[in-house]
C-alpha cells in the first residue's frame, strides 16, 4: 500500500438547521481512488469548488469521510486512536501565511510542533535549525515572522512543518496570496524538500507553471478525478483541460494554436526550452 | 477629462527615523477611457499611487489634477473626487458587511445621498454589470464563492457610477475561471461604459492580454511607461527588478537568436503562433521555389 490510499472515497457538507437537522447535503468528493507511493510529488489541479481541498483535508484527518476510507501509512484516518500518528504523518500547508504563525520570533513558531509532540529540548533545536536551513530561512531565525514578507512566512510555516518530521506534507494554494518571486521560492523549497529529504509531497494549486516539475498530475472536477498522469499527458490534452476552465502552461498554449494551424508539431509540449526543440526540429524535417 | 499627475513625492512616516520615500516624482497623464495596468512587484509603490488617485494618502509634495482642477486645493470637495474616482482594495471581499448582497452594494449610493430609487436602480444595474442576477439579490455576502464575493464588492464601486476604475490586484487568490471572470468583466466595463481601468498587476500574462498602456513601477519610480510590448521588449531589465515578461517573449527572443525571423515583440500566445506560423510558411515557401528552379 502507497502511503497515501484512497478508496471510493465522499464527503459531504452537510448545513444544519437551527434544531440541527440535516436541512441539505452537498457532495464535495465523489468516489475518489487514488493511491501515492512514498518520495512521491503530486499536483493537485482544479478550480475552486473542484473538492480539491476538501480531499486535501482528508489526509491528515482534519475532515473524516462520508463514505468510503482514506489510509495514510496505512493507518484509517476514522480509527480515533491513531488521530495523532496520522497527523505526525502527514503534515498541512494553508493558503494564507498569517493564519499559520503563532510564534512571536521565526525559531519558536518552527519549534511549536516538536515541542507539542514532546521532542527533547536539545532535538527541538536541531530539528528547528535543520528545518530552518532547508527551507533557506535561518538567517532569519530571530526575526519577527511579522516583519517578513508573505513568501518568507509560508516558507516559515513550511519549516514549521518539517521540523515534526512528517512523511508526507499537503500544500493547500501556498502560493495564492504571494508574488512572482515569493511564489517562486516556496515551489523552490518544496521541490528541495521532496528530492532531498524525499518528503512526500501533495501540492494542491491552479498555477500550472507549479506542477510541471510534478511526477504526477491529477485534475478534479465536481468531486471527481478527471484526469491524471504525467504532466505532459495531461497537458497535451489542451481542448480537455480547457473544458475545466483550467489554464495551460504558455509554451502548450502557442504549440496548441500552431497545431490548430495545421503544423504537425508534438502535443505535450510543456516549457520554451521543448518548444523551440521541435520547432527547430520541425524546420530541418521541412527542409530535408 | 484626465488625471494629471505632476511632482508627486510620497514619503512614510515623514521627518522621523522611519522616514521611506514611497513614491519619487512621479509625473503621469491618465487619458480618459484609457485601459492602464501598473505592474511593480511588492513595495515598489504601486499601491501608494494609486491611493492618491482618489485622496486616501494626500502627497508629501507636488499636485494631481482630476479634470485640471488641483484636488490639493482649498475647498476642493474630495467627497465628489471619491465618487468619480472608484477605488477596490486587494482582497475586497472582506469589506462586505451587509446582511445580503444588494443592501452591501446600495450603500455606496446611498452615502452619496441619493433618492431612494435612484439608488435601488443603480445598484441593480452594478449588479447587473458584474454578472449577479436578481437570484443573489438577498443572499447573504458570505454565502457568496470568493470569485463571487469579489465581484459583488466590485458591484459596490461601480454604484457609486465612478468615471475611473482603480483595481488594486483584482484577481488575487482568485482560480482562473474567476481570474477570466473578472477581468472580462472590467474589459466590457471599460468597452461599454467608456471609463477609464487602472488594473494593478503582479501579472504580466494578464496584463499583456487587456491593457493598452502599461506602468511600470520600481522602487517608488516610474520605469516604463509604453504599449506592452514595447514594455517587454526590456525583459532583461523587468527581470532584474524582480518582475518577468509573459513566456511568449522569451519564446520569441530564444527563437530569434537561433535565427529564426520571428516578431520579437508578440506578447500573447496568438501573436506568438501566427509569427512562428509565418516563418514556418515562408520556410516552406522558399523550399517550393528553390525545387521549382531545380
Amino acid at each position: 500500500m502507497g502511503i497515501i490510499k484512497a478508496a471510493k472515497l465522499a464527503f459531504d457538507y452537510l448545513k444544519l438547521d437551527e434544531n440541527g437537522n440535516v436541512e441539505s447535503k452537498q457532495r464535495a468528493v465523489d468516489g475518489v481512488d487514488l493511491e501515492v507511493e512514498a518520495g512521491d510529488f503530486i499536483a493537485i489541479l482544479g478550480h475552486n469548488g473542484s473538492g480539491k481541498s476538501t480531499l486535501a483535508k482528508h489526509i491528515n484527518a482534519i475532515l473524516l469521510p462520508s463514505e468510503g476510507t482514506l489510509w495514510v501509512d496505512g493507518k484509517d484516518t476514522q480509527d480515533e486512536s491513531k488521530l495523532w500518528e496520522i497527523r505526525q504523518t502527514a503534515g498541512m500547508v494553508f493558503q494564507n501565511p498569517d493564519n499559520q504563525i503563532i510564534g512571536t520570533i521565526v525559531d519558536e513558531d518552527v519549534g511549536f510542533g516538536p515541542e507539542n509532540m514532546g521532542v527533547p529540548q536539545e532535538e527541538i533545536w536541531q530539528r528547528v535549525e535543520s528545518s530552518l536551513r532547508s527551507v533557506g530561512m535561518w538567517e532569519y531565525r530571530s526575526h519577527s515572522p511579522n516583519k517578513l514578507s508573505g513568501g518568507q512566512k509560508q516558507r516559515v510555516a513550511i519549516a514549521g512543518v518539517v521540523a515534526m518530521k512528517p512523511k508526507c506534507i499537503v500544500l493547500d494554494e501556498p502560493t495564492a496570496m504571494l508574488d512572482p518571486n515569493g511564489r517562486k521560492d516556496v515551489i523552490r523549497t518544496v521541490h528541495e524538500l521532496n528530492r532531498k529529504e524525499h518528503v512526500t509531497v501533495i501540492l494542491i494549486t491552479h498555477y500550472m507553471e507549479e506542477v510541471i516539475d510534478a511526477d504526477r498530475v491529477i485534475v478534479m472536477d465536481a468531486g471527481k478525478i478527471v484526469m491524471q498522469g504525467t504532466p505532459h499527458e495531461v497537458f497535451g490534452r489542451v481542448e480537455e483541460l480547457k473544458s475545466y476552465r483550467l489554464d495551460v502552461p504558455q509554451a502548450t498554449l502557442v504549440t496548441h494554436d500552431l497545431r490548430k494551424m495545421g503544423f504537425d508539431l508534438r502535443p505535450d509540449i510543456l516549457s520554451n526550452e521543448e518548444l523551440v526543440e521541435e520547432l527547430q526540429a520541425y524546420r530541418d524535417r521541412q527542409a530535408s | 477629462m484626465s488625471i494629471r499627475i505632476e511632482h508627486l513625492n510620497y514619503t512614510y512616516s515623514n521627518g522621523t527615523v522611519f522616514e521611506q520615500h514611497a513614491l519619487k516624482d512621479i509625473n503621469l497623464e491618465l487619458p480618459d477611457g484609457q485601459f492602464i495596468g501598473i505592474i511593480g512587484h511588492t513595495g515598489s509603490g504601486k499601491s501608494t499611487l494609486i491611493q492618491h488617485l482618489n485622496g486616501l494618502l494626500k502627497a508629501t509634495s507636488g499636485s494631481i489634477y482630476y479634470n485640471n482642477e488641483d484636488i490639493y486645493a482649498e475647498g476642493y470637495s474630495m467627497k465628489q473626487l471619491r465618487s468619480k474616482v472608484g477605488l477596490v482594495f486587494q482582497y475586497p471581499e472582506y469589506q462586505l458587511f451587509e446582511t445580503d448582497v444588494f443592501t452591501d452594494v446600495c450603500f455606496g449610493p446611498k452615502n452619496l445621498g441619493l433618492e431612494n430609487d435612484e439608488i435601488e436602480r443603480r445598484a441593480a444595474e452594478a449588479l447587473k454589470l458584474v454578472g449577479l442576477g436578481e437570484e443573489y439579490y438577498r443572499v447573504s455576502p458570505f454565502e457568496l464563492s470568493g470569485g463571487q464575493k469579489r465581484r459583488a464588492a466590485i458591484a459596490g464601486i461601480l454604484a457609486m457610477e465612478p468615471e475611473v476604475l482603480v483595481l488594486d490586484e483584482p484577481t488575487a487568490g482568485l482560480d482562473p475561471r474567476g481570474r477570466d471572470d473578472i477581468l472580462d468583466q472590467v474589459a466590457r466595463l471599460h468597452q461599454e461604459r467608456k471609463i477609464t481601468v487602472v488594473l494593478v498587476s503582479h501579472s504580466m500574462e494578464d496584463v499583456a492580454r487587456y491593457v493598452q498602456r502599461i506602468i511600470v513601477m520600481n522602487q517608488g519610480e516610474v520605469l516604463y511607461d509604453d504599449e506592452p510590448r514595447k514594455v517587454f521588449c526590456h525583459y532583461k531589465e523587468l527581470e532584474a527588478v524582480g518582475l518577468a515578461a509573459p513566456q511568449e517573449v522569451y519564446l520569441m527572443h530564444e527563437l530569434a537568436a537561433l535565427g529564426w525571423d520571428v516578431d520579437t515583440d508578440a506578447a500573447t500566445a496568438g501573436e506568438a503562433a501566427e509569427s512562428i506560423a509565418r516563418c514556418l510558411k515562408n520556410a516552406e515557401a522558399k523550399k517550393k521555389i528553390v525545387s521549382g528552379e531545380r
